[in-house]
């Protein structure tokens, strides 16, 4: 997306009409969802596509980030002629709630208590996210998408999307994810989450009162966190046992290794532009994800009558979220005759595939596109 | 795809496959299984506006196949068709498949249960060229349409018309139309003459339903 174009971002105060009911049983009565949008909606709005973010990511998708200034985490994808063609289609990618970058979340003052919310913020879940969504989707006058499309757990609130308003999404694109979180992930996620809780500066949540940040525990959080986006194969290929700068190993436990530097870098840049306590938040919200349980146990049922055309991709090497957990959503999509593409796009990059330019993935993704587009009339 | 490329795609298909959207009513609901690179779904889909969808083994055909608009899976005949509820389509398609299936009577009925039509093509074993390749140099026939080594056929059950007709009968699955492809692509009425399909025939498209 060249810069003359990209959209800064919009806020909005939704809630004031009709509350946001979390499943926790609080209402937010006022509460806010910030958004890019890109291209423009066309007369009759049927050329809609809702980009959904994963764990760590944002509403900048093609805009360059305000705190580290890089470009936007789909900025290859987005633009005149692309994949998600900016001339042709209106692209909206929500921050959500619970989030750190403008939409409401735990560092956001508590209008009740003129204090930041911190842990007495409600928690959130990925229906959660979805309702505040389809709020911003009602305010932009928008009936019905001609698609929901994310990675990760932009592909969960893709199926949440599909599985409760099915009528209000044309096409649906799950890529890289779960229909719910499994006992590996989980386990991943609470090893983050303790390392946070354990840092001194976390204050049992209320860092941001005592003037603190634990940028330790964070960091570690997006240490271990990572470690899942990347497969075996690709950490070997990129760092092997290299050493960092130096000669020969120093026995002691500085970072004699590259992975071991590279992983510090990560989690040290990430701890600038996240907040500590969104990170408990929305990894928890993804734990809580399962969306056969809401529908009584069956997968299948979440999908029964489903007439949106789907196209599920999943990649080989991602061991975070694995092709197996992407087959099951088919064969529940199967099992209620649906319209779905299924694609195990061959790559080594791990689960962060998805945010890559891997040319198959690029490929089946723009000819579902297209396919779609033809049937919804706006080819 | 291009009005160009529609039309090419309308010209060049096969004569099997064309063979067997003839036997393919409008407005239907359609299953391909085996869908290869899609040349079958995209004649379906965007010549005769058939909803038509594909399953697909191989990730390269899978994706030629997304890629150009068309919704295939990624999946096996063999263990994935059990997810699909009973007459989820009016038919399902077997295009030269059913040669390299592990169950090729256990597929069938599948094919059945999710379909209430099925159409079935394979290469035919008792073709004429196959018999003498076998009686005259006693070696596993390999030619145009059966390219493969014994060691490295995928094709590890085949059959011969007469022998497709007897298994059906024993399924009991009516046969409502049987058609003989000669290498010529001449079309043949298996009804018209058994004997002569099975010699003359080098594969044979049926058009199945559960009696």
């Amino acid at each position: 997306m060249s810069a003359q174009k990209a959209d800064t971002g919009h806020s909005i105060v939704l809630g004031k009409d009709e509350p946001l009911r979390l499943d926790c049983g609080v209402e937010l009565k006022e509460f806010k969802v910030a958004y890019c949008t890109y291209g423009t909606l066309n007369a009759d709005k049927s050329n809609a596509i809702l980009i959904c973010h994963a764990l760590t990511g944002d509403q900048y998708v093609a805009t360059p980030h305000p705190i580290t200034g890089k470009p936007g985490w789909w900025d290859d994808m987005i633009g005149p002629g692309r994949t998600f063609d900016t001339d042709k289609y209106f692209i909206i990618c929500p921050n959500v709630i619970g989030s750190c970058m403008g939409s409401t979340g735990p560092k956001d003052i508590n209008p009740e208590t003129g204090k930041p919310w911190g842990l007495s913020f409600p928690v959130i879940t990925i229906p959660d996210m979805v309702r505040a969504q389809r709020m911003l989707i009602d305010h932009l006058g928008i009936k019905s998408l001609f698609m929901a499309v994310g990675g990760s757990m932009g592909g969960m609130q893709v199926l949440e999307w599909a599985a409760t308003y099915p009528d209000r999404v044309f096409a649906a694109v799950p890529i890289a994810t779960a229909p719910l979180h499994s006992a590996q992930n989980i386990a991943f996620y609470e090893v983050g989450r303790q390392a946070i809780m354990a840092d001194p500066d976390w204050c049992g949540g209320n860092y941001l009162e005592e003037g603190k940040t634990p940028h330790r525990g964070l960091s570690v959080a997006r240490m271990a966190a990572h470690i899942t986006y990347l497969s075996e194969n690709s950490l070997t290929q990129k760092f092997g046992r290299r050493l960092q700068e130096r000669e020969s190993i120093t026995f002691g436990f500085d970072a004699d290794f590259q992975v071991e530097s590279y992983l510090r870098h990560q989690g040290s840049t990430f701890v600038d532009r996240f907040d500590a306590n969104s990170y408990l938040y929305i990894s928890r919200a993804m734990d809580y994800f399962d969306l056969a349980a809401r529908h009584g146990g069956s997968l299948a049922s979440a999908f029964n009558g489903t007439k949106t055309r789907w196209c599920v991709i999943s990649f080989t090497s991602d061991w975070h979220y694995p092709t197996e957990a992407s087959r099951k959503m088919v064969r529940a999509l199967n099992g209620v005759a649906a319209n779905v593409s299924f694609a195990e796009i061959k790559s080594d990059k791990g689960h962060d595939a998805f945010l890559l330019n891997e040319p198959d993935f690029i490929k089946v993704l723009s000819g579902f596109m297209a396919g779609a587009a033809r049937h919804r009339g706006i080819a | 795809m291009s009005a160009a490329q529609h039309e090419s795609a309308r010209k060049s298909i096969r004569v099997d496959l064309q063979v067997i959207s003839e036997m393919i009513e409008p407005n239907s609901r359609v299953l391909d299984v085996g869908c290869s690179e899609g040349e079958l779904l995209t004649h379906l889909v965007y010549n005769r506006n058939i909803d038509a969808r594909g399953i697909e083994l191989s990730t390269e055909g899978v994706n030629a196949c997304v890629a150009n608009g068309l919704s295939v899976i990624q999946g096996d005949a063999e263990t994935d068709l059990i997810d699909y509820p009973d007459h989820a389509f009016d038919y399902v398609i077997l295009s030269q498949t059913l040669q390299a299936m592990y169950n090729p009577k256990d597929i069938l009925v599948e094919l059945l249960r999710i379909g209430k039509r099925a159409i079935v093509s394979f290469p035919n074993f008792g073709h004429w060229r196959a018999r003498l390749h076998l009686a005259i140099k006693g070696r596993m026939p390999v030619n145009k349409t059966l390219p493969y080594e014994w060691y490295d056929t995928p094709n590890i059950h085949f059959c011969t018309i007469r022998d497709f007709i007897v298994l059906c009968d024993e399924l009991g699955i009516t046969i409502e139309r049987s058609i003989a492809l000669d290498s010529m692509g001449t079309v043949r009425r298996i009804r018209s003459g058994l004997f002569a399909a099975n010699l003359l025939g080098e594969q044979g498209v049926f058009l199945l339903s559960k009696r």
